[in-house]
């Protein structure tokens, strides 16, 4: 107010007036954009945009009110600090995006984060505009209420627009905060050199550069934190992302529907998990007289094992899978163990995290049962896993009168390499039975009965929400695109499966 | 509440110090590990002399001096035949030679040779081992049956060539029309070459080399260098050329100008491994490399070996033979007198050590080499083709690495170990030695671990630990006209000594020592009128 008594001419803005109120423009598009990005950011990762949105606004819109509150103990230097605010702002708010992308697989309490995030660019955020008013004041403006507030609320508009329709289709989330941020950046260093005796500000000029230069950084390096950040990749929103000693084990949520990935593969959809277990479990159990004794190798989300223990016969289920961090996390997670019903923590069933492969070579127990729920052969040291060696041990492993259910990739997508699969079984002199089943997340998917002795057409079914006893008799029937044709046998010194798997399914995929 | 300007500039210097140490976190740390190799000391020691006079005296049948590949396979070679009056001498702690392992918490690895070929119809005792080791399991149609666990499993190897993992050795894409008609003609000459029958009506080329024909048309081969020889046909597609320097790098550690035409043809031409299921073309490999062979060889034999023994002298008396071994544990000297000697070291130190019996000559060259283990917390990966167990890089002075858990028993593992070769081949193979001794661990660290991140940038911070190996003579050279000159006539010898190592082939393989191992034991019991059924 002590300027008050030299007001200038308002018709010619002079430049560091204009600096200013472009501040006040980038200002407000940039905490727009930052809270746009957190709310994005949020619903995608976590679910549930409504929630996520409001509670976003909200608390941004609290802790600009506390900013604002909080301008009011600065009494010098104003300028001063709103550069250095402004520098801050660009700095959290521009690596926002990227820094929680990083941070959501490997911290446990990602919302603590991303609401610090939140009230920290909004208090900055709230600081900035009074601040900016009163040096404005300070320079040479009359209506500086409205004029800031107009820019305030044109740059909100502009950052509103421009989010959906450019910002998110071109740049990402990550890049457009790197963008943004150095918008706020460049503002600053701007106007540091715009202000009059611009000389005290040394200190602030560095760090505007030293701030530019590392969103710069971050700008071009987007695409391999964006790689890193590899959430990006999944269709629906990430709920549970770790990276075990084995693999990247993912679990993704929309609605109702639960999904488990590892290194990126689909392994179930809860929609339709029930159709895949019943056909991999039920066929095999209804061949085998009485089943006490049960081996499921791999299916470390204790599915299969649902299926197995609703047969009250079965007196222990042994569970084979490389990754503890996948059937601890299945064991515990209540979401999951309601969908496996307790399979792993129940009394008849024993756990074991080891290699299958090295597992079933030094095994010398006889089991009634063995599923074989691998993942598909999609590289080498899986495909080890559909060699004629392990089928020789997994013949090793089946009782007198016993029976093996193998999973055995898409005979429609992937033919030779179904087929592979059953002549593989065959060369290490497994008698066999080849079925399918419709799973409409995998599609039209294969299963292999494999046993030292001849296999029923056709057993008595224990029925559930797929298989009844015409369903489970029909699934042995293959039309002429699914039908058997020559393949070879997949040995260890030449992984015939891993190639021809890799040849069907690209194909199919492209 | 009051925001004060301390606060803020404390705001920013904390971000700046936190970016610092991301920054600092992300530059490479030093990987720990150790530096070893072949007893130095005990090899310089032997060289030094000044043992002292002998203290005891013990008496056998048949010394062995030297417990590689060749001495453990004459070992064997005598307990088969029931002939178990017999006592190995061997330096180090650890019978092997070239065919030792290591091993850590993530896995056994090898320190030197990692593989063999499935063996060719010609080498009878060798598939004789190999079935009595149950890596020959049956016979199908005929043809020998390998075990699928030791056969070595798919994906074999890979080359890393422009950026991108490509299967097989030899880059297909990329290359140019010239590139093209040299790989397609040499490929047709050496194809040719195996199946070539000398007018002596031997194979032209075969392993065991001994087993060769001796036809002077193709013994003139041995005359004229492998790149003289390539340089007359006009075949300079540097892509051939590459691929043929790793080859003749591989197995002989040396460059194509100083191998002889006849080894680098041989490299080629030599096998024809005899298999059923298509497995001729593959090799056998263990986690722990040709330590398995070696450890098997030594295990049939348990009460015959003693190490720590530095063999330094061995001496004509009568017809028998003394033999002077410092035993480095109680460092006195031990004499042992024997019916016969089987010297299975290499030539060089048996010229050193039985000077009466065994020329020394300075055709006898050697390749040092570098071996290094790399134990990494992720199993290395790279855009296209997927991690083979042999991974090689087009443009690296190194010859890649093998995968010491691509066979198992897991099928799947978190961490491994890469063992990781470089023969010092660019130098004269003194002053490759000279630097083997005179550098420092961390720097051969460096060279190793940049070349890896070369490879497989994809590894970066997952490095734990890197042991660097040196061998400072680790196979013969197969210079021109050595194979078929000094080699030959360094393989006679007065009888009851006789000599055992692959240097007697001019080719540092697995199945040379074996063979004169085999040949060495075979001719002492014919010596000592021991019945034996001949399996050579």
């Amino acid at each position: 107010m002590a300027d008050a008594g030299r007001p200038r001419s308002t018709s010619s803005a002079s430049a560091p007036a204009v600096a200013l109120l472009a501040s006040a423009f980038v200002v407000a598009t940039c905490g727009l954009i930052y809270e746009l990005l957190a709310s994005t950011l949020a619903s995608y990762l976590l679910g549930d945009s409504v929630t996520q949105f409001s509670t976003v606004i909200g608390a941004y819109l609290f802790a600009m009110g506390i900013g604002s509150w909080c301008s009011r103990y600065v009494r010098q230097n104003e300028l001063r600090l709103f550069v250095r605010v402004e520098l801050l702002i660009a700095l959290i708010g521009g690596c926002s995006a990227a820094g929680l992308f990083l941070l959501f697989p490997v911290i446990d309490h990602f919302r603590v984060a991303l609401y610090a995030l939140v009230l920290a660019i909004g208090f900055f955020v709230g600081l900035e505009i009074p601040l900016l008013m009163r040096i404005l004041r300070d320079v040479e403006f009359r209506e500086v209420v409205s004029s800031v507030l107009t820019f305030d609320y044109v740059g909100a508009l502009a950052a509103s627009l421009l989010f959906p329709l450019v910002l998110m289709p071109y740049l990402g989330m990550v890049r457009t905060g790197f963008l943004f941020g150095i918008a706020n950046a460049a503002v600053a260093l701007a106007l540091l050199f715009v202000m009059r005796d611009a000389g005290r500000f040394r200190l602030e000029k560095l760090a505007a550069i030293f701030v530019l230069a590392l969103l710069g950084a971050g700008f071009i390096a987007s695409e391999r934190l964006q790689r890193w950040a590899e959430v990006a990749s999944y269709q629906e929103p990430v709920v549970y992302a770790v990276s075990s000693r084995f693999q990247r084990i993912v679990i993704t949520r929309r609605g109702d529907d639960l999904r488990l990935y590892l290194n990126g593969n689909l392994q179930f959809s809860s929609r339709d998990e029930y159709r895949y277990h019943e056909a991999l479990v039920q066929p095999a159990l209804a061949r085998v007289a009485n089943p006490r004794s049960v081996l499921i190798l791999g299916g470390g989300d204790g599915l299969a094992a649902r299926e197995v223990l609703r047969h009250p016969g079965v007196q222990s289920l042994t569970l084979v899978d490389l990754d503890p961090d996948v059937t601890r996390l299945f064991s515990q997670t209540a979401m999951l163990t309601a969908l496996n019903r307790g399979a792993l923590t129940d009394p008849r069933m024993r756990v074991i995290n080891a290699d299958g492969f090295r597992w079933a070579r030094e095994a010398r127990t006889r089991y009634d049962a063995v599923i074989v729920d691998f993942p598909d052969p999609v590289d080498f040291s899986v495909g080890k896993l559909y060699t004629e060696s392990f089928y020789r041990e997994l013949k090793r492993l089946i009782a007198p009168g016993g029976i093996a259910a193998v999973q055995s990739t898409s005979p429609l997508v992937a033919p030779r390499a179904f087929w592979t699969v059953a002549t593989t079984l065959e060369a290490a002199g497994l008698q066999i039975r080849p079925y399918h089943a419709y799973v409409p997340s995998f599609g039209e998917w294969g299963f292999i009965l494999a046993a030292n002795g001849p296999i029923a057409p056709s057993a008595p079914v224990l029925t559930g929400r797929f298989l009844d006893q015409a369903t489970a008799n029909r699934m042995f029937d293959f039309p002429p695109d699914m039908a058997r044709r020559p393949a070879p046998v997949n040995r260890l010194d030449n992984q015939a499966l891993v190639r021809l798997f890799d040849e069907e399914w690209s194909r199919y995929e492209a | 509440m009051k925001l004060s300007r301390r606060a803020l500039v404390g705001g920013a210097a904390g971000a700046a110090v936190l970016a610092g140490g991301g920054w600092a976190a992300l530059r490479r740390r030093k990987p720990p590990g150790t530096l070893a190799g072949a007893d130095l000391a005990r090899g310089h020691r032997l060289a030094k002399g000044g043992f002292p006079a002998p203290t005891r005296f013990e008496e056998t049948g048949v010394v062995i001096a030297g417990g590689g590949v060749a001495g453990l396979s004459a070992a064997w070679t005598l307990a088969e035949a029931g002939f178990d009056g017999f006592t190995l001498f061997e330096l180090e702690d650890e019978t092997g030679g070239n065919a030792r392992a290591g091993r850590n918490a993530v896995s056994a690895y090898p320190l030197g040779a990692h593989y063999l070929p499935v063996a060719n119809q010609d080498a009878r005792a060798l598939r004789h081992l190999l079935t009595r080791l149950g890596i020959i399991v049956g016979e199908k149609g005929g043809l020998p049956v390998y075990d699928p666990y030791q056969i070595c499993a798919d994906l074999e190897e890979r080359l890393f060539h422009q950026g991108r993992w490509h299967e097989g050795l030899i880059p297909r894409n990329g290359i140019g029309a010239q590139d093209r008609a040299d790989l397609a003609a040499f490929d047709a000459a050496v194809t040719a070459f195996a199946a070539h029958r000398g007018r002596d009506g031997r194979p032209a080329f075969t392993i065991p080399a001994a087993y060769s024909s001796r036809d002077p048309d193709l013994l003139v081969l041995d005359t004229i260098s492998f790149g003289r020889w390539l340089d007359d046909r006009e075949w300079h597609s540097p892509v051939l050329r590459a691929h043929l320097r790793y080859a003749m790098r591989d197995d002989y550690g040396t460059e194509p100008d100083h191998v002889s035409a006849w080894a680098g043809i041989h490299y080629f031409a030599g096998r024809r491994g005899w298999a059923a299921d298509g497995a001729g073309d593959k090799v056998l490999t263990w986690p722990e490399g040709n330590a398995r062979l070696a450890r098997a060889m030594a295990a049939r034999v348990p009460g015959r070996i003693r190490r720590g023994r530095i063999v330094h002298a061995v001496a004509r008396d009568g017809d028998r033979m003394w033999i002077d071994s410092f035993d480095v544990a109680r460092e006195e000297t031990v004499r042992t007198t024997a019916t016969a000697a089987i010297l299975a070291m290499p030539h060089f130190v048996a010229a050193r050590v039985a000077p009466g019996e065994v020329r020394a000559d300075k055709a006898f060259t050697y390749a040092p080499w570098l071996v290094a283990n790399i134990t990494v917390d992720r199993l290395p990966t790279g855009k296209g083709a997927q991690l083979a167990w042999d991974n090689v890089s087009a443009t690296s002075e190194s010859l890649g690495y093998v995968v010491a858990t691509h066979q198992g028993p897991d099928a799947r593992t978190a961490g491994t170990v890469l063992s990781w070769y470089m023969p010092l081949s660019a130098v004269e193979p003194a002053s490759g030695r000279r630097q083997l001794l005179e550098r420092p661990i961390e720097d051969w660290q460096s060279i190793v671990e940049d070349d890896l991140l070369l490879m497989n940038p994809d590894l970066e911070g997952a490095i734990r630990s890197i042991d660097v190996w040196r061998w400072g003579h680790a196979m013969v050279r197969p210079t021109p006209g050595f194979i078929w000159g000094a080699a030959q006539r360094a393989a006679e010898t007065r009888p009851p000594v006789f000599l055992a190592h692959s240097d007697l082939s001019g080719l540092s393989l697995f199945e040379e020592a074996h063979y004169h191992g085999t040949r060495a034991a075979e001719a002492a019991m014919r010596h000592l009128r021991h019945p034996f059924e001949s399996l050579l």
